[in-house]
């Protein structure tokens, strides 16, 4: 398509507001996160490191963190298994009803949040009896982690085709072999940045995790929403939301270059 | 090896007989789909492959022939009829356990593996040790003269090398039967007409019986001991190339391999004195010089030549014929230039062919 180049600007400019939107926010809590000023005055006057410090030595916030790792971790590791099972059972072979499982498994990305987060409760609760601790926070994650997993491999699944399979077991090697030496390989990428997506999904999740979490099980999000209109803790919030936005553009950064380091060479 | 290229050279003499078959159809079905949509890809094929035998399966697309081609491999299960390899039965056994190596249409290169380790591949999963597995990988990349490329993945690779890996990664099993699926499609003009020659030297070397898939009537009559020409989903002839191209047995046939030039049987009336369909292939025809005599042994037509057609070495004359229909005429430029050619149109002429090489086709 071709623009004029006052149409041309005019694009850029929309381009430079949008972009200004997300990040100056998120900038101002990263500044601010060094600010002396316990009201937050703006501009900053003084910076301190203080905050990061008390952040680091308080209980509430390490404790909250390791359950956040730990719930995460499990999570992805259960979806990973099984996300990558459903894939290779979608895309590999034909069974009734294989239409109506894959819309099953893409579902609950598009249902409300809260609305899952209400079902598997009464379901954790009324239904099945169980009393709600990390282990319930650890299932439901996992109901939405397993979609983020499922729709990486299956695309890379469908994009590797089947002729490598096929070489493989042309040269002698039986299924097991095959899956062992050439599917995997080629696989892993995807694999490994489905995993890291599903990681962060689960590690700033909110809704779901305040409708299965028992009372005293805090995660990291959940300890921001609860200290959030505590002026006294507002300096720490800041450094918990300031390290986060860092922690979170890790994963984000490794999974796309996984994700693009194993599709460049394009299929041979 | 001499032994070998002794046996091939026989199968060239017609000596097909005497020697054992590597691969039998017999009455080999496939059907895909279920239901109200099945659709019948292979129907009903017999075939017999002789050992150290170079045979094409020559069809358009949909013909079948890939589809017979996979079940030999076995990645498709028949719906009825059996192959067996050898003297054995394979019909139901897995690809992994059939003595047989493809190369594939894309080649197939593991992306993730160097040239050496694809080479390898085979023999590894089989459990031949390390020592072993890197010398015979080594010489079968010498054997496609890629020597030295060892190390590089197939993404470094042009088009006709990852082409002689893939041969490589197949040859170097000495499999009894290697199957080849348009293995020379992805190629340019140039480097395919190489490599069909390689190929074919390749295979007189190795003495390993060739399947070769095809659309190309070309590349099929310049490389096989035989051709079988597929048309939905049956085979039409199967004969040597000279066999298919100057005694096509079928309509099909004879318009699929080299050009079609159908006598209307009004013309095969008045100037055949025959009934039926009659055909006369294009470069067996001739415009006749003025004055030249005609022999008793060859037959004449008038025509009327209505489009001519420059093509470097050749040039083609659709001839409309007096007594009806057209023919194409096929002369080779000896002296003549694009020019000249286009006095030719609109003008009368006469052709000229051998009786021998009329056939009657259907």
């Amino acid at each position: 398509m071709n623009f004029s180049a006052g149409s041309r600007w005019a694009f850029r400019l929309l381009m430079a507001v949008g972009l200004a939107f997300i990040y100056v926010p998120l900038a101002v809590i990263i500044v601010n996160s060094f600010n002396a000023s316990t009201v937050f005055a703006w501009p900053p006057r003084e910076y301190t490191t203080r905050w990061w410090s008390d952040a680091w030595h308080n209980t509430g916030v390490r404790d909250a963190v390791l359950t956040s790792i730990q719930v995460a971790v499990i999570s992805t590791l259960i979806a990973m298994v099984l996300g990558a099972l459903l894939a290779f059972a979608l895309s590999r072979y034909r069974f009734f009803g294989r239409q109506t499982l894959s819309l099953l498994v893409i579902l609950p990305i598009a249902l409300p949040g809260i609305v899952t987060a209400l079902a598997l409760r009464t379901a954790f609760r009324t239904i099945l009896g169980i009393e709600l601790s990390i282990w319930t926070i650890v299932v439901a994650h996992a109901t939405f982690c397993i979609v983020v997993i499922y729709n990486n491999v299956i695309a890379r699944l469908r994009r590797l085709g089947t002729s490598l399979e096929e070489a493989s077991m042309d040269l002698g090697a039986d299924t097991f072999t095959t899956f062992r030496r050439v599917t995997f390989p080629n696989l892993r990428g995807a694999f490994l940045a489905g995993g890291l997506l599903a990681f962060g999904l689960s590690f700033d999740e909110i809704v779901v995790t305040l409708f299965t979490a028992p009372a005293g099980v805090t995660t990291l999000p959940i300890w921001i929403f609860q200290n959030l209109f505590r002026p006294n803790q507002a300096p720490i919030v800041n450094v918990v939301a300031a390290a986060l936005v860092l922690l979170s553009i890790i994963p984000i950064y490794v999974s796309q270059r996984l994700a693009g380091e194993s599709t460049g060479g394009g299929r041979i | 090896m001499t032994s070998q290229s002794s046996t091939t050279a026989a199968a060239a003499d017609g000596d097909r007989s005497a020697r054992p078959p590597a691969v039998t159809l017999r009455g080999l079905t496939k059907v895909f789909g279920s239901g109200g949509t099945e659709v019948v890809a292979v129907d009903n094929v017999d075939l017999e492959v002789v050992d150290g035998e170079f045979l094409t399966l020559l069809g358009p697309s949909g013909s079948g022939k890939t589809t017979v081609l996979r079940m030999i491999a076995g990645f498709e299960i028949s719906t009825s009829g059996t192959i067996r390899l050898g003297g054995a039965d394979v019909t139901r056994i897995p690809p992994f356990d059939r003595d047989v190596n493809t190369v594939f249409q894309d080649y197939a290169l593991f992306p993730h593996l160097t040239v050496q380790q694809n080479v390898e591949y085979g023999l590894r999963v089989k459990g031949v040790g390390k020592a072993d597995r890197r010398a015979r990988a080594s010489e079968a990349l010498a054997g496609v003269r890629l020597d030295g490329y060892g190390a590089r993945k197939p993404t470094e690779l042009s088009g006709g090398q990852r082409q002689r890996v893939a041969l490589a990664r197949a040859l170097v099993n000495r499999p009894k039967v290697l199957l080849l699926d348009e293995p020379l499609g992805a190629l340019d003009l140039k480097l395919r007409e190489e490599m069909q020659v390689e190929l074919k030297a390749l295979q007189r070397q190795v003495g390993i019986t060739f399947i070769f898939v095809t659309h190309d009537q070309e590349e099929a009559l310049t490389m096989s001991d035989r051709i079988a020409v597929f048309n939905k989903g049956r085979i039409e002839q199967v004969g040597s190339p000279a066999e298919v191209y100057e005694r096509p047995q079928t309509q099909f046939v004879a318009g699929f391999v080299g050009t079609s030039n159908l006598l209307t049987p009004q013309a095969a009336r008045t100037l055949l004195g025959q009934d039926g369909h009659w055909a006369v292939r294009p470069e067996k025809i001739r415009l006749l010089a003025e004055g030249e005599p005609i022999g008793p042994q060859q037959r004449s037509a008038a025509g009327t030549i209505g489009e001519v057609v420059y093509a470097g070495p050749s040039t083609r004359f659709l001839v409309d014929l007096d007594a009806g229909g057209r023919l194409t005429v096929v002369q080779q430029n000896l002296r003549l230039s694009s020019t000249d050619v286009e006095h030719y149109r609109g003008n009368r002429t006469l052709l000229l062919w051998d009786r021998e090489h009329e056939f009657r086709v259907g």
